[in-house]
């Protein structure tokens, strides 16, 4: 399955039609403690750039863009009650939201782990 | 993802204090604040928040301005520009005041210390040079105001500051809050006093800025003392109902509506003689129109500075400051309503993204002060 990410620190799983977006270990140590996730309603139509998620720090409020062009099919529940997922697995059981994908030739303009990793190297 | 608030502004012309390489090598993440480098964080907020009440942290306030009063009459030509009664400050005592504007609204807050032969004025650091213009243009030309730039600040607070810093300065531990005393270590002359602004116990040392690194070595050595960052800070002093300035209070702001009536001396509110004396002394009598009050907020989002209050469809008024709180594990905020919606328990709500969050008006301090009022006490 390949993954994905953008330079809003943002990662795209994507499996088939459907794919599953989060924010970036490296997104997670900047913010710090992760204290309160808004994370988009189902049927949500997203478009890519646009805000889709909120995430809340104890120091600041940060907006989450979507990937690519969608509809959201599915929030993560657990980051209500657990925000701090975010922090502790936020690649994994940290993710926020999935969603189909109108437009598949959008994952082009994206980075693949490799040119992410280097990406950061230069912040 | 990107950060829709930050603590700093736009890093142009930003300065570095004395101990910048002391904060990079400790782990500090640097952020602009006041016009310098400053740490936000070094391990995490929450953690550092944590620590502080619980054991000893040391924060940097170097930014800060450091001033000096002197000459025949300082206390009484303060007076002129603060509400406070300094003429019966003794030495070694301090007090919180307030620099006022002619209409009694509020250039700043700060701490008045007699140091004997001097007044100390600790003033904040994001108007600093605008406070040291003021006093220069309204006190007399026979008072002498130095701006003691050759001093860091650091402040050591938390329950287990008071131990930590007496194995450096034993005389640390005879002090209690509001005193002052001056000290020496290892050569240098310092000034403590027992004070901060995290609600627990603690103290202020100012020190030659040749000696800050050295000295914060020495803190950071025993077991109980830890760096914390400017992003603890903040969440500190909210909870312990603190205000911020140019946050919670500004120009437009008087004592009265930002809740600081105590900073209004008895003496003065009888002879007034201080600027804007007449709109203080009538909002003390009569209740000032809107007040800054405490916010406790329902369920886990945070509202923070500049969210609207809204009785039903109403708008009565802003959040000043807000945001997760530590040790009381939910969020909470500052804010100003009108005079009838100030009263602990009423209920009102604030927007968030558009959306309706409830919250109730609570008293502050939201987590007890721990300061040490008597010797053994």
């Amino acid at each position: 399955m390949p993954r994905y990410y953008t330079e809003e620190h943002e990662w795209i799983d994507v499996d088939g039609d459907v794919a599953t977006v989060g924010i970036t270990d490296f997104a997670q140590s900047q913010l710090g403690d992760i204290v309160f996730v808004e994370v988009p309603d189902t049927g949500a139509e997203l478009s890519a750039g646009g805000d889709a998620a909120v995430v809340e720090s104890v120091k600041a409020a940060s907006d989450v863009y979507a990937p690519v062009d969608g509809t959201v099919t599915d929030g993560n529940g657990q980051l209500e009650e657990d925000p701090a997922l975010v922090n502790s697995d936020p690649e994994g059981e940290g993710w926020f939201f999935r969603m189909t994908l109108s437009d598949k030739s959008q994952l082009d303009g994206l980075m693949n782990a490799d040119a992410y990793k280097a990406f950061i190297a230069d912040l | 993802m990107s950060e829709t608030e930050q603590a700093g502004e736009e890093a142009v012309g930003t300065e570095t204090l004395p101990l910048d390489a002391w904060h990079r090598a400790k782990g500090g993440r640097m952020v602009e604040f006041a016009g310098y480098w400053m740490p936000i964080q070094y391990e995490g907020i929450m953690a550092e928040h944590l620590w502080t009440r619980e054991n000893a942290g040391l924060f940097d306030v170097s930014h800060m301005g450091q001033l000096a009063l002197s000459g025949e009459g300082a206390a009484q030509a303060l007076e002129a520009l603060v509400p406070g009664d300094i003429s019966a400050l003794k030495p070694g005592r301090m007090r919180y005041s307030l620099l006022l504007n002619e209409e009694g609204g509020i250039l700043d807050d700060l701490m008045v210390t007699n140091e004997g032969d001097q007044l100390g004025i600790v003033v904040n650091g994001a108007v600093k040079w605008e406070d040291i213009g003021h006093l220069r243009e309204y006190l007399p030309d026979d008072i002498t105001l130095n701006h003691r730039d050759d001093h860091g600040l650091l402040a050591l607070q938390g329950p287990k500051a008071v131990d930590a810093l007496a194995r450096l300065v034993p005389e640390a531990a005879g002090l209690v809050f509001m005193q002052y005393t001056r000290a020496a270590w290892n050569g240098h002359a310092i000034g403590i006093s027992r004070s901060g602004y995290t609600g627990e116990d603690g103290f202020e040392i100012s020190l030659p800025n040749e000696a800050l690194a050295a000295f914060a070595d020495a803190l950071c050595a025993m077991d109980e003392v830890k760096p914390i960052g400017l992003g603890a800070r903040d969440s500190l002093r909210l909870e312990a109902g603190l205000p911020l300035y140019g946050h919670d209070l500004d120009e437009e702001i008087d004592p009265v509506e930002g809740d600081l009536g105590f900073a209004i001396s008895k003496r003065r509110r009888e002879e007034g003689g201080f600027p804007g004396a007449a709109r203080i002394l009538g909002h003390l009598e009569g209740g000032a129109p809107r007040k800054r009050v405490g916010l406790l907020v329902d369920g886990k989002l945070p509202v923070r500075e500049g969210a609207k209050l809204f009785d039903g469809n109403t708008e009565i008024g802003v959040v000043t400051s807000g945001g997760f709180a530590p040790s009381v594990g939910a969020p909470i905020a500052m804010g100003y309503v009108p005079r009838d919606h100030a009263v602990p328990g009423t209920a009102i709500a604030a927007e968030v993204r558009g959306k309706r969050v409830h919250c109730t008006v609570a008293a502050m301090p939201f987590v007890p002060h721990r300061y040490v009022r008597k010797q053994g006490g």
